[in-house]
């Protein structure tokens, strides 16, 4: 990658070959409770890796390995070449973390709450200052500096948070959910700068809930379910290999369309049938709509559209609620 | 100018500049660097708790020391009522003090701010966290016991020159209610074992230490239990130094403050661990 040298200096090109992070059967344990089971992946620099999944897929335990605040209960893990168990602070030195929950002191003013994470880094208020300016303008937030953070909207919390991650000039940038309970507009805008971020070579983790963001965001993700891979790939990829090209959605209203589904072998790899619509998986979404009018029957409402990363997740993960 | 376009600058600007001019001093310890953040959060309440703190002994020394000290014509341990209860009232504030900023701070910042994860999200791990919290304590009540004694000298109780060791002392027996409280705040999930503290804890100690009178007018059981609980020694020390004399006993007084904070210390290493760390 080449921006990733800029980012911190040219001391990181030599190792930049290397992923920033490893993982080989890495397993996380509660108890009985097994939350991650035993996971291999590897992460390169200035990649964005996303990991996706259900409720309880093991994606924050995952990630809160990575960032080395929770300790491996099996298998091995290597961040930035080091060992979290011997090198913890070391490592946590060079990543930026955005946790699901925010943990900003909702009392301090946005300016302080950067300082002070600052200065848990070890640096000079002067340095930490300039930065602030720079990564609150960055985000939008710089009218805000002198204001508490308790009466701030969800999104600018989320974007003070993505801010104050990256006080450190981290080389690896860990995102848990970081756009879960936002309007459009404030994801919007946390997308592009994460984009912008990657653009500097910034190396970052994401887990989301959302496809499009795993799609818009990520160069190469995991699917989890049950605390293992499901898939692994880039989107398009992922799409490819578990998915058509184009999906058909058909509304019936009350009528039972399936008696048709036989009858559309060859042109159909797979048919879902949901309680208020049919979804044909094919890869000419026109011509099979063709061949079901040729059948005779009228659908309600037909949309051919092409096939999601959504439609590979519950493929994936099933359709059933996790809680 | 865009917001946007300005946005885009710093990544070629100071954010991107590896660190350098920094790296030659020497690194701040960790401790000190989480002990830090409360002096920030303080910037926000200190005038209030400065005011507190002179106002406090003020009220307690002319109410209960002048007002009900007026009543009493006979010498308590041998001086004056105000010259006894005043040395007491400093260790009782500090036991407050220590046992108070150990609850709902600790609460707060495990469960309502989550101060603590943000800081283990940083090189500070649990045990740089717990003791940089517990150097802050330590700070405030050093500031809080010079304040109570230099009242206590403007209201004509100090009597020798060792009082000022009190203020240290003062400190040592909030820290052994400090540490242990906060180890045991680390195991709560809600505020409410701690008005339990309060009312079973640090109101009876405050009432039957030694301090609005002399133990030995309880009866001989009640006396022995009141001779066994911490604030008993803090007080007897600060009264010892306070009035001049110090004896043999204050070894043991010393002893017993300086094992009950280091086991309450040992104690909260484990509970944060437990609670931080899964």
């Amino acid at each position: 990658m080449h921006g990733s040298g800029a980012w911190r200096g040219t001391e990181q090109v030599a190792e930049s070959a290397e992923p920033l992070v490893v993982a080989k059967g890495l397993t996380k344990r509660f108890g009985d409770f097994v939350a991650v089971d035993g996971i291999d992946f590897e992460i390169a620099r200035g990649e964005s890796y996303g990991l996706l999944g259900p409720n309880g897929a093991g994606k924050t335990s995952t990630m809160r390995m990575i960032s080395c605040m929770s300790p491996i209960s099996g298998g091995t893990l290597r961040v930035l070449g080091l060992d979290p168990a011997q090198h913890g602070a070391q490592i946590r030195g060079r990543i930026g973390l955005v946790p699901q929950e925010d943990t900003l002191d909702l009392e301090l003013t946005v300016l302080d709450n950067l300082m002070v994470y600052g200065r848990y880094f070890d640096l000079p208020r002067s340095v930490i200052r300039e930065r602030a300016r720079q990564l609150l303008e960055f985000t939008q937030l710089w009218d805000r500096a002198h204001d508490k953070v308790d009466p701030l909207s969800g999104g600018m919390k989320r974007r003070l948070t993505i801010a104050r991650s990256l006080v450190s000039a981290p080389e690896l940038l860990i995102l848990d959910e970081p756009t879960t309970g936002l309007d459009p507009q404030a994801r919007h805008l946390v997308w592009d700068r994460l984009y912008r971020l990657k653009q500097q070579g910034v190396t970052q983790v994401i887990t989301t809930h959302y496809m499009d963001e795993a799609e818009q965001l990520c160069d190469r993700l995991a699917v989890m379910d049950g605390g293992r891979f499901a898939a692994e790939g880039a989107p398009q990829e992922l799409i490819r290999r578990y998915s058509t090209r184009e999906v058909l959605e058909l509304r019936f209203g009350t009528a039972d369309p399936t008696p048709i589904i036989p009858q559309l072998d060859g042109l159909v790899q797979r048919t879902e049938v949901l309680p208020d619509r049919l979804l044909l998986y094919t890869d000419d979404g026109e011509g099979t709509l063709g061949h079901v009018h040729r059948l005779g029957v009228t659908p309600d409402s037909a949309l051919v559209r092409r096939s999601t990363l959504e439609d590979v997740f519950l493929r994936l993960t099933g359709r059933s609620l996790v809680d | 100018m865009e917001p946007t376009d300005r946005a885009l600058q710093w990544s070629a600007d100071t954010v991107t500049r590896p660190d350098a001019p920094h790296r030659t001093r020497r690194p701040t310890p960790m401790w000190v660097r989480s002990a830090r953040y409360w002096m920030y959060q303080y910037k926000r309440t200190w005038r209030g708790s400065i005011t507190t703190s002179f106002l406090f002994p003020v009220l307690y020394l002319t109410a209960i020391g002048l007002g009900v000290g007026s009543l009493i014509h006979h010498p308590v341990d041998g001086v004056r009522f105000l010259d006894f209860l005043a040395p007491g009232l400093l260790a009782s504030t500090a036991m407050q003090i220590g046992g108070n900023d150990a609850m709902y701070p600790v609460m707060a910042a495990i469960k309502w701010l989550k101060t603590y994860f943000a800081m283990l999200a940083t090189p500070l791990s649990v045990i740089d966290v717990l003791i940089g919290h517990l150097a802050w304590i330590a700070l405030r009540l050093f500031v809080v016991c010079s304040i109570y004694l230099l009242i206590m000298a403007a209201f004509g109780t100090v009597h020798s020159p060792l009082a000022l060791v009190a203020v240290p002392v003062g400190v040592l027996t909030g820290m052994a209610f400090a540490a242990p409280i906060a180890a045991f705040a680390a195991t709560q999930v809600n505020d409410m074992g701690f008005s339990t503290i309060y009312r079973f804890v640090l109101i009876p100690l405050f009432l039957f230490s030694g301090i609005f009178f002399p133990l030995n007018q309880l009866p001989g059981w009640f006396q022995a239990v009141a001779l066994a609980l911490p604030l008993y020694h803090g007080v007897a020390l600060c009264r010892g130094l306070v009035l001049g004399h110090v004896g043999v006993s204050a070894v043991v007084h010393l002893a017993y403050l300086v094992v009950l904070s280091a086991l309450g210390l040992v104690v909260a290493a484990r509970t944060y661990r437990r609670r931080l760390v899964t």
